[in-house]
């Protein structure tokens, strides 16, 4: 099975155990996410990738009946342990869903909106960061000019993207994506999975995907969920030519799931 | 029937009773406006009323009118949005949560000459603000205050959850999120609630006769100190609203024109009403434009 690494990694999961009310939707889950990787987590539906991707943040917090069990490490810092500073966890890890959903607000306010909020002042300072932000999601030419327009009046691939540039704005170490592609059409997957790819360089990212294709081109790891268990986790190249699991190779191929 | 045939005669129907509404509407306003739009003049507008001789005004009425609804707007948004803001975001749902709920609901159904007996029981008489502005005030906060709850409640809940979501990733407070990505949202249906709430102070007597009083002091309209007696601004003096003066002629006016007066002032409390409702949805269309940085609303 492969799971814990034998090093700690400085970020990854030990025995992460996600409940709602009584019923557990993930099951001592251990993962490690080694830096300037992309980690995809595949699986059917309700297999508890989602839950598992938000407990990363600590977003299942806000869902009431919700627990958590287990440890998530950050640079040798339990981030699950009672007395967590969530919101400045949060800063260092952005979160992009499926569905796009920028703020109401203009292209320039969505990006500036974190930023101001932690305390960046001062108006160069904030249009270096809208600029920098919305360059590293492959946004800046596209909307360059009408920056003050509502981020509404975006096409979905480009509201998609401003969504990655928003989650940058804050310069997070990790990034996790939930199906950040499955409502975009091919030449918009296209950008976001090239910008994954480019995006790696500087942190880390976690993405859950429905595509295989799609996690075979992108990712270096692949964890494949099953019921809220991990199944298998390996090299993406080794669990998409020769996985050990055979429930593995069946949801691959497409024979089940 | 073919469903074509049956998705005609639907059709209409439909068209037939909201064109029906808007006639009736439009006859209603129309009645009003002719019987009382010739006797509108500056002079009726800005001069006080006559007990006996013809010729009286509704200066003061309308000023009441208009000092009262922003009185109650004063008392009534702060507290209207607090609450549906915690009903909405911060109320764990649970029997306390569901109490408040049906408390909200009964005090919205209460006639309003009960508010108006139980204010003048309670404010008037017992903490001794007498008859006076701040009363009416008050009193009408009593029915206003479940509107604008239920609808800023109602208005939080219809933004997507998504905006909480995001606003959470990014690292901001509940409260941060609360003010500046949900409030924004929920704006023009607030602004709709307020409209309605107004609509009512404008047109509500019962309620007033009892804790605003049915007389004006002389007003000094030259005095704005909100300390002195005669000052238009002081909200502890009685002040006569134009429905409650509507209704005081209409019932026991002496003067030989108290019927043209009672349909000028008809018509200016229509026209007052419609005005209103107009300059807010334009303010509330502004601010919703500045914050959100959309071209329309929605
Ligand atoms: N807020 C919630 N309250 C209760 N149960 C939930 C909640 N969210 C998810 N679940 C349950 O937890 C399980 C895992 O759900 P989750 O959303 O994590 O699945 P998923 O793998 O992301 O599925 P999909 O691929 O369809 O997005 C499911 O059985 C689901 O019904
Ligand atoms: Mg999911």
């Amino acid at each position: 099975m492969g799971t814990a690494a034998a090093v700690r990694e400085s970020f990854q999961t030990e025995n992460l155990s996600i409940f709602y009310g009584t019923y557990e939707a993930v099951k001592g889950i251990s993962l490690p996410f080694a830096q300037n990787t992309v980690t995809a987590l595949i699986g059917p539906s309700g297999c508890g990738k989602s839950t598992f991707l938000r407990s990363l943040n600590r977003m299942n917090d806000d869902i009431s009946g919700s627990t958590t069990k287990g440890s998530i490490w950050i640079d040798g810092v339990d981030i699950n342990a009672q007395g967590t500073d969530v919101i400045k966890l949060r800063q260092k890890i952005g979160m992009v869903w499926q569905k796009p959903n920028p703020f109401y607000k203009s292209i320039y306010d969505n990006i500036a909106f974190g930023p101001k909020y932690h305390g960046i002042k001062g108006k160069a300072a904030l249009d270096e960061i809208v600029e920098s932000s919305l360059r590293r999601a492959a946004l800046w030419d596209e909307v360059k000019d009408r920056l003050k327009d509502s981020a509404l009046a975006l096409s979905g691939g480009q509201q998609q993207r401003l969504c990655i540039a928003r989650a940058l704005s804050v310069n997070p170490q990790i990034l996790l994506l939930d199906e950040p592609a499955s409502a975009l059409d091919p030449v918009s997957t296209g950008k976001v999975e090239e910008l994954i790819k480019e995006l790696k360089e500087e942190l880390r990212i976690v993405i859950v995907t429905h595509n295989m294709q799609q996690a075979a081109r992108i990712s270096d790891y692949t964890a494949y969920f099953y019921l809220g268990s991990l199944v298998e986790y390996d090299k993406t190249e080794k669990v998409f030519s020769n996985p050990e699991n055979q429930m593995t190779q069946e949801y691959i191929m497409g024979r089940f799931g | 029937m073919k469903p074509k045939t049956a998705d005609k005669i639907a059709t209409t129907f439909i068209v037939f009773f909201a064109l029906l509404i808007v006639a009736i509407l439009i006859g209603l306003l129309g009645y009003i406006l002719v019987r009382g739009l010739n006797h509108i003049s500056w002079d009726f507008l800005t001069s006080a009323p006559q007990k006996i001789r013809a010729g009286g005004g509704v200066g003061p009425q309308l000023f009441n009118s208009l000092y009262l609804l922003v009185l109650t707007l004063l008392i009534t948004v702060p507290l209207g949005l607090g609450a549906g803001i915690f009903m909405a975001e911060y109320a764990r749902p649970g029997k306390l949560t569901n109490f408040i709920r049906l408390i909200v609901e009964v005090l919205s159904s209460f006639p309003s000459i009960i508010v108006g007996l139980f204010g003048l029981l309670l404010i008037v008489n017992y903490f001794e603000l007498g008859f006076s502005l701040i009363s009416g005030a008050i009193a009408l906060t009593f029915f206003n205050l479940p509107l604008m709850v239920r609808i800023t409640e109602q208005a939080f809940r219809t933004v997507p959850k998504a905006q909480k979501e995001a606003g959470f990733a990014l690292g901001l407070s509940k409260w941060k999120i609360v003010t500046s990505v949900l409030l924004p949202v929920a704006l023009p249906t607030i602004i709709t609630g307020t409209i309605l709430s107004a609509g009512r102070v404008f047109g509500e007597a019962a309620a007033l006769m009892f804790t605003a009083g049915m007389s004006s002091p002389r007003l000094n309209f030259s005095d704005w100190n909100p300390l002195h007696a005669n000052s238009p601004l002081n909200p502890f003096r009685p002040a006569e609203t134009l429905a409650v003066h509507i209704w005081k002629i209409n019932s026991e006016g002496l003067a030989p024109d108290a019927i043209q007066i009672a349909a000028g002032a008809s018509a200016v409390l229509v026209i007052t009403v419609l005005l209103f409702n107009l300059l807010a949805r334009y303010f509330g269309r502004l601010i919703y434009r500045k914050l959100t940085a959309s071209k329309r609303i929605n």
